[in-house]
């Protein structure tokens, strides 16, 4: 079960779900409590639908980790979109949310432990993980 | 009453204790921890965990389904602790920026300070009171080697932030002229240049420039489209508008503004204002000008400044202490 990888292919709001269950699934697999399950399925439905929403399409992949602590999971959300111009103003707080879009990226970081973001014309990618504690 | 520490590692004490004797004095703890859950930062999320937690060892044959019941309420409850996560770092923002705006306040306050002169026979009172932190309104008073007044009073059209900027500047453009006699209708077509060439458009001040001969008791002035004045005359007992016309500053180059003059007699008033003196609303109504200037009337015998104060308590009070426009108001009085 370590190192093994799964994606999740999003193309469609329905997809949002089928990504939301595999992270709930692994987290869960690995020991994670209610709550933390809870946390990482938001975080994914959070980066699945700005997948959905912005880039039109890209896939989710979900894999076992070992660092700062024996467990961890790691999501890596990725896409080929248009890109995210200035970072530093989405990972503003008050600045995706106004609108009422939901967590926005600032609200990922929080639900987890690491937060990455590489992104240019070519795409998206964010990497995000969640250690058993 | 046993006095748990209001701590989350005390929530299963707390509750068990509740369950048993159903005591009003643990509610109050229970309200003791929420404050003190709040103070710390800890989210609903946690807190619904830590009661799911709490009643699974309380209870131990709990209900399969009420335990699901829990996992559902946990998710429904995590993006209401982001939101409070994100009002918390907001709250935090917001503090340091009225902090910001405040230093900011009082830098303009020093930047922009006047001093009423201080002429024998001439009584002179000066207010202004910005709506919000900082001042769209400004007066200016200065004397020529002669002690003759000169002053202005404009109004930025806009509040805030970028009427206090360009006030800034207007100060410090007039602070470059000679301070040798100058006429208000000079004083307004350089400022106009000034404003033109310096501001991008759809910005404009209004302005009334007057300048008080104190040796000849006449007040010569011109208007940039600024809220008409008033004299009051004594000897009628009644207060003229001051009739005057000319284009905002900034609105195009080269503007020629006209220049009057009027005679000051002994007793008379003169009046200058901005809009939020006379535009000022109670509830729906506009309040009239004329209703200002009865109570100028009414204060008419106390020193200008007394009066000047007079009327911005009357129409605090009629605006329910909450200015909705910046306030300027300055009163010339001849003594003798």
């Amino acid at each position: 079960m370590k190192g093994a990888l799964t994606n999740v292919p999003i193309t469609k709001e329905w997809d949002i779900v089928g990504a939301r269950q595999s992270g709930r699934n692994m987290a869960r697999d690995l020991g994670f409590g209610s709550v933390d399950q809870a946390r990482i399925a938001t975080a994914i439905s959070e980066l699945a639908r700005n997948i959905y929403l912005y880039a039109g399409s890209g896939e989710v992949s979900f894999e076992e980790v070992q660092g700062e602590a024996p467990v961890g999971i790691k999501i890596i959300a990725s896409d080929n979109g248009p890109g995210i111009k200035d970072i530093t103003k989405v990972m503003e707080d008050g600045y995706s949310t106004s609108g009422g879009l939901g967590a926005g990226l600032p609200g990922v970081k929080r639900l987890m432990d690491d937060f990455d973001m590489e992104s240019n014309e070519e795409g998206t990618k964010i990497t995000i993980v969640k250690w058993l504690r | 009453m046993s006095s748990l520490k209001a701590d989350i590692g005390n929530y299963k004490k707390l509750l068990e204790e509740y369950m048993k004797t159903k005591d009003e004095a643990v509610l109050y703890q229970a309200e003791q921890f929420s404050k003190s859950s709040i103070q710390k930062n800890i989210s609903p999320d946690e807190i619904v965990n830590v009661h799911y937690q709490a009643i699974q060892e309380l209870i131990p044959n709990l209900d399969d389904e009420v335990k699901e019941s829990f996992n559902f309420l946990i998710e429904t409850m995590i993006s209401y602790g982001l939101a409070y996560q994100e009002y918390q770092v907001l709250r935090e923002k917001q503090i340091e920026l009225r902090t910001e705006i405040d230093v900011a306040a009082n830098m303009q306050n020093t930047l922009l300070s006047t001093t009423v002169p201080d002429v024998q026979n001439i009584d002179i009172g000066a207010k202004s009171i910005p709506a919000r932190q900082m001042n769209g309104d400004y007066f200016h008073f200065v004397q020529d080697d002669e002690g003759n007044i000169g002053t202005a009073i404009a109004d930025v059209i806009g509040k805030g932030i970028p009427a206090a900027f360009f006030m800034s500047m207007i100060k410090y453009a007039m602070e470059s002229f000679p301070e040798d006699r100058m006429y208000p209708k000079v004083i307004l077509e350089l400022l106009n240049r000034v404003v033109e060439r310096n501001v991008e458009t759809g910005m404009f001040v209004t302005m009334f420039y007057g300048l008080y001969d104190i040796h000849r008791h006449e007040f010569y002035y011109a208007t940039a489209g600024h809220e008409p004045g008033f004299i009051y005359r004594a000897e009628e007992d009644q207060f003229e508008e001051i009739d005057a016309k000319g284009l905002l500053l900034g609105v195009k180059k080269n503007v020629k503004y006209n220049q009057y003059v009027n005679e000051i007699n002994n007793g008379d008033m003169i009046v200058l204002l901005t809009d939020g003196v006379t535009e000022c609303r109670s509830g729906d109504r506009f309040i009239e000008s004329d209703e200002v200037l009865d109570v100028i009337r009414k204060y008419k015998d106390l020193s200008s400044q007394e009066i000047v104060e007079n009327v911005y308590k009357y129409l605090e009070r009629l605006q329910d202490f909450t200015l909705r426009d910046d306030f300027t108001l300055i009163v010339i009085k001849r003594n003798s």
